[in-house]
C-alpha cells in the first residue's frame, strides 16, 4: 500500500489485511512494553490544517508505539491567501526527509493531491479531508464492529450481513462517507437516517439505503447504530431550528435507546454532545463502544502506518 | 514609412471555401475585402493557398477576461490579444473585472487604447454595471457609453447583480444608449463556498455544491424584468438544461433575451473534478452530461445564441493547490474554435454557416460593435480567419499564447487549426503562427491614424 487516500476502492482482502494487522497492533498495546522497533528511523509527520487534537494524538501514539519519530506540525489557516501554500508545505516537508505524512485538511481532495503532486515521496495517509473521507475513522470504527461480533476469532473475517444505521449531520461527515464504503465493501448493509437537509442532495449512486425516520430504523432492530456529532453552527445555517428539535426527532434519546436490542452495539466517533445526538445512558451503556473506539484507533493507525512505511515501500 | 508599404500588401486568398460550402479566392486590400470569386489575381498581392481551408469571418467573442490593468502577471492586453488572434478571433469583448474596476469611462478608454497599441484584435470594453462591481450603486453607465470606447455591454462577470430592483434600474437604464446587461447569474446565498456542480458526484466527494437552480432562478428572475421594462438582457455562460429551458420559454414568449455557452461546457463534464485537477475549476462549473446535451441542443435550436470563451487565464499558483483554495477559470480563447468543431460540428448539430453566426455576426451584433461580424462580402472589412477542418493535434502548452497555461484541454486530442487570421486586412496570424508584435503594433497604429 502506498498511500491511504480513501476507502473508496480499498479491495476487501486489502482491508481484511489491514484489520488483522490491526489485531496483531492491538496485542502489543496489551504487553509490558507497548513498543515495537519496526519503524525506527522512519519519520512521521502530523500535518493539520485543522484542529483535532484526538486524530493527532491517535497517529501521534500509533506512530511513536512503531518507533517513528513524530513531528506535529499544525498548520491551521495556512492557505494561498493566508501565507503558505499546500504545495511550499509540503515541499519544505519532503526537504526534511518526511518519510509518511498524515494530513488533515478542510479541503476534500487535498490528501490526494499531495500524493499525486510530485512536491513529496513520502506515504501520505488521510486523517480528514474536508467532509470527504476519514479512512481510519472508518477503519477503526469496522475493526471495533468485528472485534465485538466475533470477539478473538475476528482475524479474517468480514462483516456480511451486519446491518449498520448510522444517524446525524451525513451531509458534513466524512466518517459517514468513509463508513459507507468501506463497510459496504466488508459485507455490511449500511442505513442513514438524517433530518432532509443534512442528507447529500443527490445519493442514489450509493450503496446504502436512507431515511428521515430515527424510529422506524430504531425499530427495525438494526446491529449497529452510529450517531454522528452534531455541530452546533448547523443550525445557525437553517439545517434545523433548534437543538431541542433535533434531540427529539433524531436524537438516541433514553426511550430510543430502550427500544434497541440489548446486543446493539452503539457507537459515536467523538467527541460526544451528551444530551443532544446522545444520551448519557446510551453513551455509558453496555453497548457503547465509544472507548473501545478510542484504542483501536491506535491499533488500526499502527496498521495503516506499517503498511506503508515498513520495509521498501512498493509503488502500487 | 516602411510599416505603411508592409500594410498596404494586399492579399490574395486563394481556394478557400466558404462557410456555405463553395470555393473561392478572396482579394484584401485598404482593410476591406476587396473582391471575392474564382480565378482572382492582383498584382503585387501575397498569395495564400486556401485549399481545404475554411474561411470564417473573423470570430468575436463577448467575453473574455483580459485581466490589464491589475492582473498582469495572467495577461495583458497584449497578449490577450495573442491569444486571441491565434484562436482566430479579431475581436474580444474585455470584461469589467479589472483592478481597477472597468466602471468610468476612463479605464474603458484606457483599455481601448491598450488594445489599439497591440493591434491584434478590436478590443472592447466591458463596463461594471455597479460600482466595483459590488452590487450596490450604478456605475457611470451613461459615461461609459458615450466615452470613445463606446460602451454598450455592462456586466458585473464575476458577480451577479443579485439585487433585483437593482438589475431592474440597470436594464432600464441602458436602454438610453442602446445597452445591453450581460448577467452573471448566480443566486449568492445558493451558492456560498461552493466547489463544483451540485449532484451525485459533490455528494460524494464531500464539496460544496453549485446548484443549477442558483443559476435558473435569476434567470427567470432576470427574464422576467427585462420583459416587464422592455430591455435587453444576455445570459453569460449558461450551464444546465432548465436554464435552457427557461430562456427558450422566454424567447417564445418575445423576451429580448439572448445567451451565451462557453465551449468548455459544451464539451467538458463534472466528472473531471475526480482528479481534484484545478485546472477543471471554473464558474459556473463544469455540469452533468444531460446539460452538456441540453446546451448543444440549444445551441443547433437557437435558443443559446452564441458562443463566448469566458477566457479566463490565472498565475500557476492559482492552479497548482488544493481545489478549494483553487481560483475559478479556464483559458479558452485559443481553443475555442476547435472545442466547437468537436463538440458541436463533429456530432452533426451545427454547420460552418451556423459557426458563422454564433462565434462572429451575433456576438457582434448582441455587443453592438461595428466593423466586426459582417460575414464575407466585398467590401466589407478584411476580418476573416481561415480554418483547417481536417488538422488534428493534441493541445499543449505551445498552442497557447496568452501568459496563463490554465487550459483544461492540455493533452488532450483536439480537430482543426487555426492557420491564419486577418484584422483590418493585415495578418495577425500566418501558417498558424503569430505575427510578431511589433510589426502588428505599426499595423494598429497606422491603422487607428
Amino acid at each position: 500500500m502506498r498511500h491511504l487516500l480513501s476507502t473508496k476502492g480499498l479491495s476487501r482482502g486489502d482491508a481484511i489485511r489491514l484489520l488483522d494487522i490491526a489485531e496483531d497492533m492491538a496485542d502489543v498495546a496489551n504487553r509490558e512494553v507497548k513498543k515495537l522497533p519496526t519503524l525506527r528511523g522512519k519519520t512521521v509527520v502530523n500535518l493539520f490544517f485543522e484542529d483535532s487534537t484526538r486524530t493527532r494524538i491517535s497517529f501521534e501514539a500509533a506512530a511513536k508505539r512503531l518507533s517513528a519519530d513524530v513531528i506535529n506540525f499544525s498548520a491551521k489557516g495556512s492557505s494561498v491567501s493566508k501565507g503558505e501554500s499546500l504545495k511550499d508545505t509540503a515541499q519544505t516537508l519532503a526537504a526534511m526527509g518526511a518519510d509518511g505524512v498524515v494530513i488533515r485538511h478542510p479541503a476534500s481532495g487535498a490528501p490526494h493531491v499531495l500524493a499525486e503532486s510530485g512536491w513529496i515521496d513520502a506515504g501520505i495517509i488521510n486523517a480528514g479531508d474536508g467532509t470527504h473521507e476519514h479512512p481510519t475513522q472508518a477503519l477503526l470504527d469496522a475493526f471495533t464492529i468485528r472485534r465485538r461480533l466475533h470477539r478473538s476469532a475476528a482475524r479474517g473475517k468480514g462483516l456480511d450481513g451486519v446491518t449498520v444505521t448510522i444517524v446525524g449531520d451525513v451531509l458534513h461527515s466524512r466518517v459517514a462517507r468513509s463508513n459507507l464504503w468501506l463497510l459496504t465493501t466488508l459485507g455490511a448493509h449500511v442505513t442513514f437516517i438524517a433530518p432532509p437537509t443534512l442528507l447529500p442532495m443527490d445519493m442514489s449512486a450509493w450503496p446504502a439505503e436512507s431515511g428521515f425516520d430515527l424510529d422506524a430504523a430504531i425499530d427495525a432492530g438494526p446491529d449497529v447504530v452510529m450517531m454522528l456529532r452534531i455541530q452546533q453552527e448547523r443550525m445557525n445555517a437553517a439545517f434545523f431550528p433548534n437543538s431541542r428539535e433535533y434531540s427529539r426527532r433524531w436524537g438516541l434519546d433514553d426511550e430510543r435507546f430502550g427500544r434497541l436490542a440489548p446486543t446493539t452495539i452503539v457507537m459515536h466517533p467523538g467527541p460526544m454532545n451528551r444530551g443532544l445526538e446522545i444520551s448519557s445512558a446510551a453513551a455509558d451503556s453496555a453497548g457503547s463502544t465509544v472507548r473501545e473506539q478510542v484504542a483501536n484507533g491506535v491499533s488500526v493507525r499502527m496498521a495503516a502506518l506499517y503498511l506503508l512505511l515498513s520495509g521498501d515501500r512498493e509503488d502500487s | 514609412m516602411s510599416s505603411d508599404s508592409a500594410a498596404s500588401t494586399p492579399y490574395l486568398i486563394r481556394g478557400a471555401t466558404l462557410p456555405d460550402g463553395t470555393r473561392t479566392d478572396l482579394v484584401l486590400a485598404g482593410g476591406r475585402i476587396a473582391e471575392i470569386g474564382s480565378g482572382l489575381s492582383r498584382a503585387g498581392a501575397t498569395v495564400i493557398d486556401a485549399s481545404g481551408l475554411i474561411a470564417l469571418p473573423g470570430l468575436v467573442d463577448l467575453h473574455s477576461h483580459l485581466r490589464e490593468p491589475g492582473g498582469e502577471q495572467s495577461e495583458t492586453i497584449l497578449s490577450g490579444s495573442q491569444a486571441a488572434a491565434v484562436g482566430g478571433f479579431t475581436s474580444v469583448f474585455a470584461m469589467a473585472n479589472t483592478s481597477p474596476v472597468q466602471d468610468t469611462a476612463g479605464v474603458v478608454d484606457q483599455v481601448l487604447a491598450l488594445g489599439e497599441q497591440a493591434g491584434y484584435v478590436t478590443v472592447q470594453p466591458v463596463g461594471a454595471v455597479t460600482v466595483g462591481l459590488a452590487g450596490e450603486r450604478l456605475a457611470e453607465l451613461g459615461a461609459m457609453a458615450t466615452s470613445r470606447a463606446r460602451v454598450r455591454v455592462f456586466s458585473d462577470d464575476g458577480f451577479c447583480v443579485s439585487d433585483p430592483l437593482l438589475m431592474r434600474r440597470a436594464l432600464e437604464y441602458v436602454k438610453a444608449f442602446d445597452g445591453v446587461v450581460a448577467q452573471h447569474s448566480q443566486e449568492p446565498r445558493l451558492t456560498e463556498k461552493a466547489q463544483m456542480n451540485e449532484g451525485a458526484l459533490s455528494s460524494e466527494l464531500g464539496m460544496v455544491g453549485w446548484p443549477a437552480v442558483a443559476e435558473e432562478s435569476i434567470i427567470a428572475r432576470d427574464v422576467l424584468l427585462a420583459e416587464h421594462v422592455g430591455s435587453r438582457l444576455h445570459v453569460c455562460h449558461v450551464s444546465t438544461a432548465g436554464s435552457v429551458d427557461v430562456i427558450r420559454w422566454a424567447k417564445a414568449r418575445g423576451i429580448q433575451v439572448t445567451a451565451e455557452a462557453t465551449p468548455h461546457h459544451l464539451l467538458l463534464t463534472e466528472d473531471l473534478v475526480v482528479g481534484y485537477d484545478a485546472r477543471f475549476k471554473v464558474n459556473p462549473p463544469l455540469r452533468r452530461r444531460e446539460d452538456v446535451d441540453a446546451l448543444r441542443a440549444g445551441l443547433a435550436d437557437g435558443t443559446i445564441d452564441i458562443v463566448a470563451t469566458d477566457h479566463a487565464p490565472h498565475p500557476i499558483e492559482a492552479k497548482d493547490c488544493e481545489w478549494d483554495a483553487a481560483a475559478n477559470g479556464m483559458v479558452g480563447l485559443e481553443s475555442a474554435l476547435s472545442v466547437v468543431h468537436a463538440s458541436v460540428i463533429d456530432t452533426g448539430l451545427l454547420s460552418w454557416t451556423d459557426v458563422a453566426r454564433v462565434l462572429s455576426s451575433t456576438p457582434a451584433r448582441i455587443g453592438r460593435l461595428a466593423g466586426q461580424g459582417q460575414g464575407l462580402l466585398v467590401d466589407g472589412p478584411a476580418e476573416l480567419t481561415l480554418y483547417d477542418p481536417t488538422a488534428s493535434r493534441v493541445f499543449d502548452r505551445g498552442n497557447l499564447a496568452g501568459r496563463s497555461a490554465n487550459s483544461p484541454y492540455l493533452a488532450m486530442t483536439l480537430p482543426g487549426r487555426v492557420q491564419a487570421t486577418f484584422h483590418r486586412g493585415y495578418a495577425t496570424v500566418l501558417d498558424g503562427v503569430l505575427r510578431p508584435a511589433a510589426e502588428i503594433a505599426a499595423h494598429g497604429e497606422r491603422t487607428h491614424g
